[in-house]
């Protein structure tokens, strides 16, 4: 007899071939274990048939003897497969009569076949037509934002009208979320918003010796553009997101279902009371942070430069006027409308699973805080032009 | 007024996900006052084709009728007077979580209904008792079980009274105990109130007990393969699929 060993220390897994009536038998022994090094049946089966000395399996069956067998785990079970797959492409029979029992079970439970193969995914559409499929995307989305803007607009209709009750709770909530919940955030940004103004005042300006021109800076900056934008960016971040989220995984539990089924519009229910709520306090946390930002920059220049408060709040209101204010307010209320359109947009239009809220609410914000700086340079400009 | 139409019709319904075809070819109508099942595996549809059957997905190809009505081409009035008459039991309950039982169960009263508040209030209270919640109104749906929480979804479908009922798998996440007592809940208002149910299950135990006639969906088909009553479909099977689904037999030799 013939016989080759592939792990040679005792204990350890070995499978050894020998031939056996025109069959080829491997000899299983030792102890199978995935932690340590176990045969692989190609290599062996391979040096066993180029070596002359062992005869071929005269009837191309590969057979196994596992009497010497000790413990095994899914090693074992693994080299089996590997030698299930040699046999099948290499038109071998593979004879499992020499097995344990439990062993032949558990390969047969792997070799079922699912009773759903799995679909052959369509093709990767080519450069081309991936173009088309990123415009049929997109135009998707301008006609559902589109849809969207259209089922509000109906929605304010139906509530001016008195066809639909306005939901007080949910509008109450928002109001509350958004004044003293956000004030501490809103607090710091303005006050810090106001202070860099202010550096940036002191450096520049007092090069020319026009330092004392800071509170102009200052009043304009924050009441034009920076009060009603910063307050923007955080509000989108923290409320935006917050309202896509929020109906995002009310799609998921089916909540927003059940209200359609019920011939109820989300809408109406859900997207105008948060909509109001924001385009009532937008405009109220701008006047806010405005404030604060002034008393930022006043605290910043009165501390560097040789001015006291009073002729820095004179220079301020001197060089401001209520239009000014009011351009911010403004710009408060149009931002308002587009974080809170936005947020219930991306939240209505959530997918079915919980990544799918954290994508809504990402896209939220992003879709929140560009609307916002497009909307920002699109009302300067108007001002610029009507002299505001 | 509607006796001659079926509650629920489908004619020639494709389902289909983007561009992938999930059924093809269903046709089925189901009788007024009966309990009728759709079943099938994991992964056939059954939610999918209840999405279709309420209005909240548009027929790819073929049409669904609810009391003779195309829910997703009715205009905004119709639809309202058509919803008015379903009810839909969600698989998860969604009931919405910012309001109390009490206030899911007059919502729909509230928006759908010309009753004055203290008549609302005594028809919630008459619907959460008849679930076997009585005393929960002022509760959040975060704060009882899942089995009440369904209950008290289904308070909240039986509030207007509908003339259908669907269930999404009424029984999953239940323990067996309240898997049964929702199950004597919805034969006891299919008798009691004439309403005709359309539950989609895969439990069999379940299907047994309510169906008077049950639907198959077979994945490996694309369509549907049987129809008829579940005792009957046992014992005298059409095909395999249906005889091993209804025999709980996995195939498998092992």
């Amino acid at each position: 007899m013939d016989a080759r060993t592939a792990t040679g220390q005792k204990g350890q897994a070995s499978a050894d071939l020998r031939q056996h009536d025109g069959t080829l038998v491997a000899e299983l022994a030792g102890t199978w274990q995935l932690e340590y090094a176990t045969p692989r049946f190609e290599p062996l089966i391979e040096a066993a048939l180029a070596d002359g000395n062992l005869p071929h399996a005269t009837n191309r069956t590969i057979g196994f003897d596992g009497t010497a067998l000790g413990e095994w785990d899914s090693s074992l079970l693994i080299f089996l497969r590997q030698g299930q797959e040699y046999c099948e492409s290499n038109g071998y029979t593979f004879d499992t009569a020499g097995l344990p029992g439990r062993i032949t079970q558990l390969l047969s439970l792997a070799n079922v076949v699912p009773e759903r193969s799995v679909e052959a995914g369509a093709p990767e559409p080519s450069n081309v037509a991936q173009i088309g499929v990123v415009g049929i995307a997109a135009w998707d989305s301008v006609v559902s934002a589109l849809t969207f803007l259209g089922e509000v607009a109906q929605g304010l209709v139906r509530l001016l009208t008195g066809k639909t009750r306005m939901q007080w709770r949910a509008f109450w909530v928002v109001v509350q979320s958004n004044s003293s919940g956000a004030l501490p955030i809103v607090t710091l940004i303005a006050v810090l918003l106001g202070v860099i103004i202010a550096f940036l005042g002191v450096v520049v300006l007092q090069r020319f010796g026009a330092g004392s021109y800071v509170s102009y800076l200052v009043g304009y900056g924050m009441l034009r553009e920076m009060g009603a934008l910063m307050t923007g960016i955080i509000i989108a971040g923290r409320t935006g997101a917050g309202f896509a989220a929020e109906l995002g995984s009310m799609k998921i539990t089916e909540e927003l279902d059940a209200y359609s089924t019920l011939g109820i519009s989300p809408i109406d229910h859900l997207a105008l009371p948060r909509l109001l709520g924001l385009f009532v306090m937008m405009p109220l946390l701008v006047v806010y942070a405005d404030f604060i930002g002034i008393l930022g920059g006043m605290f910043v220049a009165v501390s560097l430069l040789d001015l006291t408060a009073t002729q820095f709040t004179t220079g301020l209101l001197s060089a401001v006027s209520l239009s000014d204010a009011l351009l911010g307010v403004f710009k408060g209320m149009i931002f308002g409308v587009i974080i809170g359109l936005s947020g219930c947009f991306q939240g209505l239009r959530t997918g079915s699973d919980a990544s799918a809220v954290g994508r809504s609410a990402t896209a939220a914000v992003v879709l929140g805080i560009t609307l916002i700086i497009v909307a920002n340079a699109v009302v300067d400009w108007m001002a610029a032009l009507w002299h505001v | 007024m509607t006796n001659g139409t079926p509650p629920v019709e489908v004619t020639n319904l494709t389902m289909q996900y983007g561009s992938l075809v999930v059924m093809n070819d269903l046709t089925f109508a189901v009788k007024r006052g009966e309990v009728f099942v759709i079943m099938g595996g994991s992964g056939s549809g059954k939610s999918t084709l209840l999405k279709y059957l309420v209005g909240l997905r548009t027929a790819a190809a073929g049409a669904v009728r609810i009391n003779g009505e195309d829910l997703t081409a009715a205009d905004v009035e119709t639809r309202r007077q058509s919803l008015r008459r379903i009810g839909v039991l969600y698989q998860g309950g969604a009931l919405w979580s910012g309001l109390t039982l009490a206030e899911n169960v007059a919502l729909p009263l509230e928006e759908l209904s010309d009753l004055d508040a203290a008549a609302i209030a005594e028809v919630v209270e008459l619907k959460l008792a008849l679930v076997g919640l009585r005393g929960y109104g002022g509760f959040y749906p975060s704060a009882i079980s899942g089995g009440m929480r369904k209950r008290a979804s289904l308070a909240r479908a039986i509030a207007l009274d509908p003339d259908v009922l669907f269930f999404d798998e009424p029984s999953s996440g239940l323990d067996p105990i309240s898997a049964s007592r929702l199950d004597d809940l919805i034969i006891a208002l299919a008798e009691s109130f004439g309403t005709t149910i359309v539950v989609v299950t895969h439990d069999l135990a379940s299907i047994f007990r309510i169906a008077d006639r049950a639907l198959f969906l077979d994945i490996s088909q694309r369509t549907m393969t049987a129809l008829g009553p579940p005792a009957e479909l046992r014992d005298n099977p059409p095909n395999d699929e249906v005889r091993r689904f209804l025999t709980r037999d996995s195939g498998s030799t092992v």
